[in-house]
């Protein structure tokens, strides 16, 4: 026996979708303004253009391009696990460290750590396998020197795949931790 | 005959943008029994937008305890004011007979008129009269199917309940209301990130669920009439999991926010916050017994996922479930005596349903990715998510296995289905 029964139109709701853009303040010499004149006062502003400076000599160098130059190890953000697995694997510690580093060298540097499964299972179960994930990166990151409030540790559980497709090749790349700063997510 | 009014409150939903799409239903498997009734087209029913005796058909026939009896053009064509020929009715091998009418009253609106009869007995059995304007043509009709429902087999029917579902049509997901025979969806959100665990409040008027737009699991209520939505936990971490209390006064969700995924309860406007357990492993999936007294979760903390239960407020946790390594999703039916989950055996995911009495369990499905099961208010059906030929579908299993139907798209794959409460 079988029946269809046709559904009616239907209208959906419009969403948006935007990523927050993050831009570096620009360095810069400080323009001293006067401070507020005497009511009746007669005050003659002084007329002097703005100069924006550059500083090669300090330390930090622009963030953008050390997190991002294929050269750099900070570019790399992703930790791969094995089946039904949540530490982290010997491969990936250097490259841990490396961003442990970088948030200790730059206390006001922000991560969003998130962790993904393959489809496998609950979804809801997933979530928490995923949390399991990105905490446990979350952890290295702060016993090397990153503190709680530069750190937070999500889960997108199976929502998010990397790779499409039901088979272990996919699955693999899909078992993951991701770390992303900032302005990037 | 008993007169009574009916208005049905349709939800309104503020929408921008258009898309199409079907829901489509097929009967895959029918029960052993089913009982024959005759639903005579109803005289007027052309002047609505939905046809009333087919629609009660599908519905009784798509319970699996129902076969619609052929009725052939009739001249005149028999309403509920005819007398009744039981003789000629039973000819036709039918156990029960559903005559109407349908007429436009000087207001514009209709009167839709129909009685039951046992066609053994050779006696009515009861019926009722609606007003009802054009567009509710269709919700009448459910409403019709579960009276005869009702009076036939002595159950509530559930053809009036709605359903909630997510449909992933590329990087697209909507959440989306269709009643429960899948016709009339309303898409109630829209986004370019992951939806899921929708979840009815027992008013059948608000959902809780998960979304991703803050790319982070972030659980919001949000209320169908007038589509607003509201924060209801965003903690630093994830918010996941939620579930209403019977009585809708509290939700229970999965936070991460202490580290590790821990059960809390809060109010529905995100305030209250409080922890119910304290666990070394994975707490989640909440899900409250009916009567309000106990938690029913997944937990890991015994090496691998399986059920157990605690006293709402919190305390000490039975393990529920304990065959096999892999036993998750709870649901528990509305008398509280069938536990829905969904379990791994060699390696394939399926709908379960343990008697909490007996301590039966029931496999419901072949199939082999099963997920997220929801059981209807009545108890009868299961619907739940699986994977047919790589597609998301749902499908709906009677609480015995017996009568199947899956509900596909025909574009994208469905998913996350949350059978919504009996109406009010």
């Amino acid at each position: 026996m079988r029946a269809i029964w046709t559904a009616l139109t239907f209208v959906t709701l419009a969403a948006c979708s935007s990523a927050p853009t993050q831009e570096q303040p620009p360095a810069g010499v400080e323009d001293r303004q006067p401070s507020a004149t005497q009511p009746g006062a007669q005050t003659q502003p002084v007329q002097r253009p703005p100069v924006a400076g550059v500083d090669l000599t300090t330390k930090k160098a622009p963030a953008r391009s050390v997190l991002t130059d294929p050269a750099s190890i900070l570019s790399k953000r992703s930790i791969y696990y094995d089946f039904d697995k949540y530490d982290i694997k010997d491969e990936y510690k250097s490259l841990v460290e490396a961003h442990a580093r970088y948030l200790r060298d730059n206390r006001t540097a922000k991560m969003l750590i998130q962790g993904n499964t393959d489809e496998r299972g609950s979804r809801e179960y997933n979530i928490a396998l995923g949390q399991r994930r990105s905490e446990g990166v979350k952890r290295m990151l702060m016993l090397l020197g990153a503190t709680e409030a530069q750190v937070e540790a999500v889960s997108l559980g199976e929502e998010k795949p990397k790779a499409a497709g039901s088979n272990e090749a996919a699955w693999a790349q899909n078992r993951r931790s991701d770390m992303l700063y900032g302005g990037e997510y | 005959m008993v007169m009574r009014f009916f208005l049905a409150l349709l939800a309104v939903l503020a929408f921008s943008g258009a898309a199409r799409a079907q829901l489509s239903i097929e009967i895959t498997g029918a029960g052993g029994q089913r009982l024959p009734i005759a639903i005579a087209p109803f005289p007027g029913e052309a002047s609505l937008p939905a046809p009333i005796a087919a629609i009660v058909r599908a519905d009784l026939e798509r319970s699996g305890l129902f076969r619609g009896v052929e009725v052939p053009p009739m001249v005149p064509q028999p309403t509920e004011a005819s007398n009744v020929d039981f003789a000629e009715w039973r000819s036709r091998l039918a156990d029960a007979l559903v005559l109407g009418s349908v007429v436009q009253r000087p207001d514009g609106r209709f009167e839709a008129r129909f009685r039951l009869y046992d066609v053994v007995k050779q006696a009515p059995l009861g019926g009722i009269a609606y007003t009802l304007t054009r567009e509710q043509a269709r919700a009448t009709a459910h409403r019709i199917a579960d009276y005869i429902y009702e009076k036939l087999t002595g159950e509530k029917g559930v053809f009036s309940t709605r359903i909630a579902y997510v449909v992933k049509r590329g990087n697209r997901y909507e959440l989306q209301i269709a009643d429960a025979d899948g016709a009339g969806e309303e898409t109630a959100l829209a986004s370019f990130e992951p939806i899921i665990s929708p979840a009815w409040a027992p008013d059948g008027r608000r959902l809780a669920y998960v979304s991703f737009e803050n790319k982070k699991p972030v659980v919001y209520v949000h209320s169908l009439l007038d589509g607003k939505r509201h924060v209801a936990a965003n903690f630093k971490g994830s918010n996941s999991a939620p579930a209403w209390s019977p009585d809708g006064s509290k939700l229970a969700v999965a936070l991460s926010r202490d580290g590790g995924s821990q059960l809390f309860l809060l109010n529905p406007d995100g305030s209250g916050v409080r922890r119910l357990a304290q666990s070394a492993g994975i707490d989640t999936e909440p899900v409250f017994s009916p009567d309000g007294q106990y938690l029913y979760f997944t937990s890991d903390r015994g090496g691998s996922p399986q059920i157990y239960r605690m006293p709402a407020g919190g305390g000490e946790a039975q393990r529920v479930t304990f065959e096999g390594s892999y036993n998750v999703s709870p649901r528990i039916s509305r008398d509280g005596r069938k536990l829905a989950y969904i379990a791994r055996n060699n390696g394939k995911f399926q709908a379960t349903l343990l008697d909490l009495t007996t301590r039966q369990a029931q496999i419901l499905t072949d199939s082999d990715r099963d997920e997220s099961p929801s059981i209807a208010p009545n108890g009868r059906m299961i619907l739940l998510a699986t994977v047919v030929g790589g597609r998301g579908i749902l499908s709906a299993v009677s609480s015995d296995g017996r009568v199947k139907q899956r509900l596909t798209m025909s574009a994208g794959d469905v998913r996350e289905p949350a059978w919504g409460p009996f109406l009010q």
